[in-house]
C-alpha cells in the first residue's frame, strides 16, 4: 500500500514561506528600523516591540488554544515590576539616598514611613535571582490561575472575565500599597544595571537589539510549539474540546501550558519594557492595557505568530500618531478598529495577506496556491 | 428485566450495575444493569430520549453517576477521569460527528494515535514511520486514503462519521462505543459503514446504539432495549423482536 500524503511528509520545523517571513521580520527590526530611525524613535519602537511578546503569547493561547485572556497585563506587569524592583534597589544605594530618613531603601518607601526593606524585596538585590523571578513569578501565578480555572472546566467568557478581574485587583493592590509598590506613580527613576547607565542613547540602542533578539528567539520557540503535535492539540481543543478529552488527553494540562507560556512571554516583554523605558507603573497592568494587547493580536491575526509583531507595531504607530492629534478620539478609534477586524477581517493582517498576497505570489511564481496555504490558517468556527 | 450473570466468577469486560443518574430530579437513567462479555457486540436500542446516549456518557465519564457502579475489567470507571478511562481502553464515538474541522484528515488521525498524550509527550512527539503507517492503514480502512491532506471541514457528513470511527480505531480500544454510527448516511454510505463495522469489531467488545433494525439484526450478539431510562428487555435479537413490550413501545411504529 503506497499512499502519498503531503501531511505525512510535512515535518519540517519551518516551511519555506515561514523562513522567509521570519527573515523579513529580522531584517526589519534588526536592520531597517535601526538604520532609518533616530535614537528617540528607535527607543519608541523598542517599547512597542515589548508588547509584541504579549501578542505572541496570545496567538498561542487565544488564536490556537481558544483561551481568551483579558488579563495579560498581569504578567507583563509582574515581569516589569520584578525588573524595576532590582533596578530601583540599585538606584537606592545608601550613597544615593543619604538625605532620606532611612537611607538605602527606595525613596517612595521612605516617603511612606517605611524604615526597612519589605521581605519580598530582598531577592531583588541579586541580578541572578531577579532574572529567574522575572520568568518564575508570572509563570507560577499563571499556573495557579490556570490550575484553579481549567481543572474546574471554567473557560470561554467566564475565564476572560476572571482574568480581567484579577488584572483589576492587582492594579488596585499596587496602587493601594504605595509604600511597598510605589503606588500609582509606579517605580520610577531607574538608572543603572550593574553600574551600566541605561538612560543613555547608546544603552537604549543596545537594549533595543537585546529586546529584538529575545523577540525573535520567542517567535522561534512559539514556532516550535506551533509545529509540534502540541500545537495541533491546541487547535483541536479549540474545535472540539470533548473529542480531545476522549482521545485520552488531559485538556486542562494543555490549557495550563499554553496559558503559562503566554505569561512567560508577556513577562519577558514587561522586563524589557522597564529596561528600555526606565520605569514601570500600574497603568501597564490593568484592564485597558490588557484589552489593548488583545487588539494587537486580533489586528495582526490571531493565528499568525508573525502577524503578532506587525499588528502590535501598526496599532501602536497609529496610536502614537492619532493620540497626538486627537487624544480624546483614540479610544473610540481603537474600539472601532477592533470591531472592524472582528467583523470584516477575523484573521487580521495575516488573513488579508493570505487571501490577497499569497495568491498573487503564487500566480507570479506559478505555484499552486495550495502549497502556500496552511491548514491552520482557516477561520476558526465560532 | 435483567439477565443476571449466570456464573458469578465469570469475567465481564463491562459490568454496569444499578446505574442511575438524575438531572434535577429527572432520572434519565434509572437502575440500569447489564453485562458485556469479551468480544461481544451489544446493541442498545430504544426510542429517542430513552437514555441511550446518557448511558455511554456515564461509561466514558462525561456524566457522573448519581448511584450505581460501572466496572471495566477490575477498574471502577465511576471514579476515574475521562482521559484515564480512555487510557484504560474505552473509546467512544459521539452521536454527531466530532472531529477537528481545522486540521487535515491525517492530523485528525495522528492526534488520536495513542502516543505522546502528555504535555511533554506532545511537544516531543515525532511523526515517525510507525505513525505514518498506522495513519495510512486506518485511512485505507475508513475509505479516506485519498483525503489525507484535506481539511476535515470539507468532508461529507458520512466521511466525517468514518473519520471519527477511524480516530477511535487508531486508539485500538478494548471496548468501543459507537453512538448511532450510520445516522444521517445515504444508502450506499450505510452499506459501506456496515462493511467497515464488521471489519473493526473483531477482537474487541463493542457497544453500538442504533435505530436501523436491519443493521442491528446483522451485527448484534445481544440487544438491550432501553425505555424511559430503564432496561425494558434484553437478549438475542430474535427474542427481543418478539417481546410484546418492545413491540408496543418501540418496534410497533
Ligand atoms: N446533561 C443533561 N441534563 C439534563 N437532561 C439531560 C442531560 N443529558 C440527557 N438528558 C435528558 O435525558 C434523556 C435521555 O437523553 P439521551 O440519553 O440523549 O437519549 P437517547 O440517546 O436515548 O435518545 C432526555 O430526556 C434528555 O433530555
Ligand atoms: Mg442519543
Amino acid at each position: 500500500m503506497v499512499i502519498r500524503s503531503k501531511s505525512a511528509d510535512d515535518t519540517a520545523f519551518m516551511k519555506p514561506l515561514e523562513i522567509v517571513s521570519i527573515l523579513i521580520i529580522a531584517a526589519l527590526i534588526l536592520v531597517v528600523l535601526p538604520a532609518t530611525l533616530d535614537a528617540f524613535r528607535l527607543n519608541l519602537v523598542g517599547k512597542y516591540l515589548t508588547y509584541a511578546f504579549v501578542a505572541l503569547g496570545l496567538v498561542l493561547c487565544w488564536g490556537f488554544g481558544g483561551i481568551l485572556s483579558l488579563g495579560q497585563g498581569i504578567f507583563f506587569g509582574l515581569g516589569g515590576y520584578c525588573m524595576a524592583m532590582y533596578l530601583k534597589l540599585e538606584a537606592s544605594s545608601v550613597a544615593n539616598t543619604k538625605i532620606q530618613s532611612t537611607p538605602g531603601i527606595p525613596d517612595f518607601m521612605d516617603w511612606n514611613q517605611l524604615t526597612e526593606l519589605p521581605f519580598f524585596w530582598l531577592p531583588f538585590k541579586s541580578l541572578t535571582l531577579t532574572v529567574i523571578l522575572i520568568i518564575a513569578v508570572p509563570t507560577l501565578f499563571a499556573f495557579f490561575i490556570g490550575a484553579a480555572m481549567f481543572k474546574r472546566r471554567v473557560g470561554g467568557v467566564y475565564f476572560a472575565i476572571i482574568t480581567q478581574a484579577i488584572a483589576a485587583i492587582l492594579t488596585i493592590l499596587i496602587v493601594g500599597r504605595q509604600g511597598y509598590t510605589g503606588g500609582i506613580n509606579g517605580i520610577t527613576d531607574l538608572r543603572t544595571l550593574q553600574g551600566w547607565d541605561i538612560r543613555t542613547d547608546s544603552a537604549k540602542q543596545i537594549l533595543y537589539f537585546v529586546n529584538s533578539g529575545l523577540l525573535i528567539a520567542c517567535i522561534l520557540l512559539a514556532q516550535y510549539v506551533k509545529r509540534s503535535k502540541l500545537g495541533r492539540v491546541l487547535v483541536a481543543m479549540r474545535d472540539k474540546e470533548d473529542r480531545v478529552r476522549f482521545s485520552g488527553y488531559s485538556v486542562a494540562n494543555f490549557k495550563i501550558f499554553a496559558f503559562c507560556l503566554a505569561a512567560a512571554f508577556a513577562a519577558i516583554g514587561g522586563a524589557m519594557f522597564t529596561l528600555q523605558v526606565g520605569f514601570m507603573s500600574p497603568s501597564f497592568v490593568g484592564i485597558v492595557p490588557s484589552i489593548e494587547m488583545v487588539i494587537y493580536t486580533a489586528v495582526g491575526g490571531r493565528l499568525s505568530l508573525f502577524g503578532a509583531v506587525y499588528g502590535t507595531l501598526l496599532v501602536n504607530v497609529a496610536k502614537t500618531a492619532f493620540s497626538e492629534s486627537f487624544p480624546e478620539l483614540w479610544l473610540f478609534g481603537l474600539g472601532a478598529l477592533f470591531i472592524a477586524v472582528v467583523m470584516v477581517f477575523p484573521n487580521g493582517l495575516a488573513g488579508i495577506y493570505h487571501s490577497y498576497v499569497d495568491p498573487l505570489v503564487a500566480r507570479l511564481t506559478r505555484r499552486r496556491p495550495a502549497e502556500t496555504e496552511q491548514p491552520l490558517h482557516g477561520a476558526p468556527a465560532e | 428485566m435483567i439477565i443476571p450473570p449466570n456464573d458469578p466468577q465469570k469475567q465481564f469486560v463491562l459490568a454496569v450495575e444499578a446505574l442511575t443518574v438524575s438531572f434535577d430530579g429527572f432520572k434519565a437513567v434509572n437502575d440500569v444493569s447489564f453485562y458485556v462479555d469479551e468480544n461481544e457486540i451489544r446493541v442498545i436500542i430504544g426510542p429517542n430520549g430513552a437514555g441511550k446516549t446518557t448511558v455511554l456518557d456515564l461509561i466514558c465519564g462525561r456524566t457522573r453517576a448519581t448511584s450505581g457502579s460501572i466496572k471495566f475489567r477490575d477498574m471502577d470507571l465511576t471514579k476515574m477521569s475521562e482521559s484515564n478511562i480512555v487510557l484504560a481502553g474505552v473509546g467512544r464515538k459521539f452521536q454527531n460527528p466530532s472531529i477537528y474541522d481545522d486540521l487535515t484528515v491525517f492530523e485528525n488521525l495522528e492526534i488520536s494515535f495513542p502516543r505522546g498524550r502528555s504535555v511533554f509527550g506532545a511537544l516531543t512527539f515525532r511523526r515517525d514511520a510507525e505513525v505514518r503507517r498506522r495513519v495510512e492503514e486506518i485511512a485505507e480502512t475508513i475509505f479516506l486514503a485519498d483525503h489525507l491532506d484535506e481539511r476535515a471541514e470539507f468532508l461529507s457528513h458520512g466521511q466525517k462519521q468514518w473519520l471519527e470511527i477511524g480516530m477511535l480505531l487508531i486508539q485500538d480500544p478494548d471496548l468501543m462505543m459507537l453512538d448511532e454510527p450510520v445516522a444521517g448516511m445515504s444508502v450506499s454510505e450505510r452499506k459501506k459503514t456496515a462493511e467497515l463495522l464488521h471489519k473493526i469489531i473483531k477482537n474487541r467488545s463493542v457497544i453500538v446504539i442504533e435505530h436501523d433494525m436491519k443493521f442491528v439484526e446483522d451485527i448484534a450478539h445481544r440487544v438491550t432495549v432501553l425505555h424511559q431510562g430503564k432496561v425494558l428487555s434484553e437478549g438475542s435479537m430474535d427474542r427481543v423482536k418478539h417481546d410484546p413490550r418492545v413491540i408496543e413501545v418501540y418496534l410497533g411504529h
